[in-house]
């Protein structure tokens, strides 16, 4: 390794600057408008009168070098060089040249790229490490993700639309990597048993105090007389949080573990304000490779929310419109002792009023 | 390369279908790499058993950083020696990844000489993953992206790597230099960046407007979000070019108006923006007609996280409104400041979201110098239970 060249440290990020196309350099800030012109593309106008269309591709977000030398060889030849991608993991296409903007539609139909994302449907999926490359993942992420969007790929290219955007997310595990606490609809990867104790491991690689304070419920305590930690398991709600403190307590479990499905969250202030996603379905099992029932329970959910939703409506506001318990007569799911909140904010979710439907 | 050829029914039943497949991803790096190719046999595996095969990071990284690599490592490491080591590097993106394709074409090359030629564009916090490669090649590889201009992310409980929406690139709604105050407080922030020293991790994201397209206010510790004071500016023609065009204004944007400070009279929107909550949804409903107020700044909220331990945290206000202009030197004392309090106090693990809820807002607000104001609340308390101080008593 002697030719390599000189580190250099704390130097940051390179700046954003130079990787603009030049419209958007000369433009900066300076945008007046933009309109979607198809389900993968639109243009943003500036003060000036100048134009910048772009164009959107889907990618899986686990890419090989050879896929971004695919997306790079087709945005020199259309785009001086110039991509960007989403906050969702899509690619975009930055066009400076209008002329180019069918040919490069084309060659990317061409090249079975799978153009869309943009307006009323259902966008790429955030989503979490999984199977791919975590130590405490309940499922696979990108698996969920490739069947879920097989599933529901009309609403990304724009030949279905919906009533507003729909947000799917994956999580792996309840550390929650992928923000799925706030999504339209999303998965995420849990345990039904408690952790395991090695004994022999949690005194060589576990510091007892800070695993006892992982626990949200207090449900370990200390186990001296193995120089260990015991458990209560009755306390014990699954979280996997004190495996993440100390390996010494496994929890996985092929068996037990599986997906939950929450639903109605977002994110921007639009119309109403950001909130959570709520648990909808308590477990699915891990139906390797093609989770049926979690595609099953997405589109389930989906019609629903398609059939009553007004324009504009995200799927958590018209779950608020029409009310939780309409939700569950209308989907048909059932609603178990699971559904019913038990932790911090438990007294907060208690119907305190006799107005309700039936 | 001789390679172990892995028969993978499984995986290959998510080729399928047109969305682009990961699998395939993971074929095209194994066709030219020992490491890629362990993954999918191991892959395969996890899928088979419905269980994961990966083992606790380990303290893993390059001469003079705490963080940036995260150590993988397989609990099955004889069958697959490939992905016995499995790091990720996170390399810190650009403000609202924007790239060149020989910006990227570079990283790949080094990726190649290298690592396992998988990537994530990008990974849940923003970085720019580069995934799988093992311990002894590490310092190359920083070696290499570094002297061309690149350097790592965070990990750990450090700053972690901040991020932004598009912003004034390409939006006409970015009230804020979202690019700008990314690349500034990364700079300004090197070494909270990459040696870890706080109690856990602190995220920042910047989105231009309440939209929200980096999911700040469900995301970070610290959320900028870009709001305006002012009229909302109207261009009643463009309002009348929509209702030509079929849009049904009074339906769609003045009774979905959350505030009801909307009218519609003879084809011409009128706003009383004294109730305005700046909401976005008839801004971005009608792109041609209506734009922000012309008084730009930031909503600083704070707080925000997934559900270990409390549950998940949304952020909330604590500055309703903060002018943003480089260099940034009011932002940066805020976040000194509130970083002060939370070393001062957290526990290990504790983010400040969960400190603020254990030792109350008073004494977050006090410490920074704040003024409780209704903005900052949905509602007041309902207990008459509340500290009374002997300044305030003796008022």
């Amino acid at each position: 390794m002697a030719d390599l060249p000189q580190r250099q440290t704390d130097i940051g990020p390179p700046h954003y600057m130079q990787f603009l196309p030049p419209v958007a350099q000369k433009n900066y800030g300076q945008w007046k408008y933009h309109e979607q012109l198809s389900g993968g593309s639109m243009v943003h106008v500036a003060e000036s009168g100048d134009k910048l269309w772009t164009v959107r591709a889907a990618s899986p977000r686990l890419i090989s070098t050879d896929f971004i030398r695919g997306l790079t060889a087709l945005a020199d030849k259309y785009c001086g060089g110039h991509l960007r991608f989403t906050t969702r993991h899509n690619v975009e296409f930055l066009v400076s040249d209008e002329s180019n903007l069918k040919p490069l539609m084309d060659e990317l139909k061409q090249k079975n790229y799978m153009v869309g994302g943009i307006g009323d449907g259902i966008s790429n999926i955030v989503h979490t490490q999984g199977w791919v490359h975590c130590h405490s993942a309940a499922t696979d992420a990108s698996g969920l993700v490739k069947v879920l969007m097989d599933e529901f790929a009309d609403y990304f290219t724009g030949t279905k639309t919906l009533p507003a955007r729909v947000r799917f997310a994956v999580a792996c595990c309840t550390n929650m990597c992928g923000a799925v606490h706030c999504s339209d609809i999303a998965v995420v990867g849990i345990h039904r048993k408690p952790p395991t104790i090695v004994h022999e491991d949690v005194k060589r690689a576990c510091e007892v105090p800070s695993t006892i304070g992982s626990c949200p419920t207090g449900a370990i305590s200390p186990d001296p007389a193995n120089k260990s930690v015991k458990i209560k398991e009755e306390k014990c709600m699954y979280c996997g949080n004190c495996y993440s403190v100390c390996p010494a307590m496994p929890i996985s479990d092929p068996d037990n573990d599986g997906v939950a499905i929450v639903a109605g969250g977002k994110i921007g202030s639009l119309r109403s304000n950001p909130k959570f996603s709520k648990l909808v379905i308590p477990y699915l099992p891990n139906n390797t490779p093609k989770w049926p029932e979690v595609v099953a329970a997405f589109r389930t959910i989906l019609t629903a929310y398609e059939n009553g939703a007004r324009k504009h409506e995200r799927l958590g506001e018209w779950i608020d419109r029409v009310g939780w318990e309409k939700f569950f007569s209308l989907t048909g799911l059932p609603f178990t002792h699971q559904h019913i909140d038990d932790f911090t904010i438990a007294r907060e979710t208690y119907r305190t009023s006799a107005a309700f439907k039936w | 390369m001789s390679q172990k050829k892995y028969e993978t029914p499984l995986l290959d039943e998510l080729e399928k279908g047109p969305f682009p497949s990961f699998v395939t991803e993971i074929k095209t790096a194994a066709a030219k790499n020992d490491s890629a190719n362990d993954l999918l046999g191991v892959l395969e595996q996890c899928y088979r058993e419905r269980r994961t095969h990966w083992k606790h990071g380990g303290i893993v990284g390059v001469r003079g950083y705490g963080g940036g690599v995260i150590g993988r490592y397989s609990d099955v490491p004889n069958e697959y020696p490939g992905v016995a080591h499995f790091h990720t590097v996170r390399i810190n993106q650009t403000s609202g990844f924007f790239y060149t394709s020989k910006a990227l074409n570079d990283i790949c090359d080094i990726w190649d000489k290298y690592g396992s030629g998988l990537t994530n564009l990008h990974g849940s916090t923003g970085d720019l993953v580069l995934l799988g490669t093992k311990t002894d090649a590490l310092e190359a590889i920083f070696a290499e992206t570094s002297s061309r201009g690149w350097d790592l992310g965070g990990s750990g409980s450090a700053m972690r790597t901040p991020s932004c929406c598009v912003g004034p690139g390409r939006c006409e709604w970015s009230m804020i230099d979202t690019l700008d105050i990314t690349y500034a407080l990364t700079q300004e922030f090197q070494d909270e960046l990459h040696r870890p020293a706080f109690p856990y991790k602190f995220k920042i994201k910047t989105a231009g407007c309440g939209v929200d397209c980096i999911a700040s206010v469900a995301r970070a510790d610290l959320s900028l979000i870009g709001t305006w004071k002012g009229d909302i500016q109207i261009d009643q023609a463009e309002v009348k070019n929509y209702a030509a065009k079929g849009m049904n204004i009074q339906g769609e944007i003045i009774d979905m108006c959350p505030t009801g400070c909307m009218s519609l009279n003879g084809g011409e929107i009128a706003i009383d923006n004294s109730n305005c909550s700046r909401c976005m949804h008839c801004i971005a409903k009608m792109t041609k007609a209506l734009r922000p107020g012309k008084e730009h700044g930031a909503t600083i909220m704070v707080g925000s996280k997934a559900p270990f331990v409390i549950g998940a945290l949304l952020s909330h206000v604590i500055v309703p409104f903060m002018p943003l202009e480089p260099p940034y030197d009011n932002l940066k004392d805020l976040i000194r400041k509130m970083w002060e309090w939370w070393d001062e106090h957290g526990k290990n693990r504790e983010r400040i979201g969960e400190l603020i809820v254990r030792r109350g807002m008073r004494e977050f607000l006090e410490f920074l110098e704040l003024d409780p104001i209704p903005q900052m609340v949905f509602e007041p308390r309902r207990d008459p239970f509340y500290f009374w101080t002997e300044d305030e008593l003796n008022k």
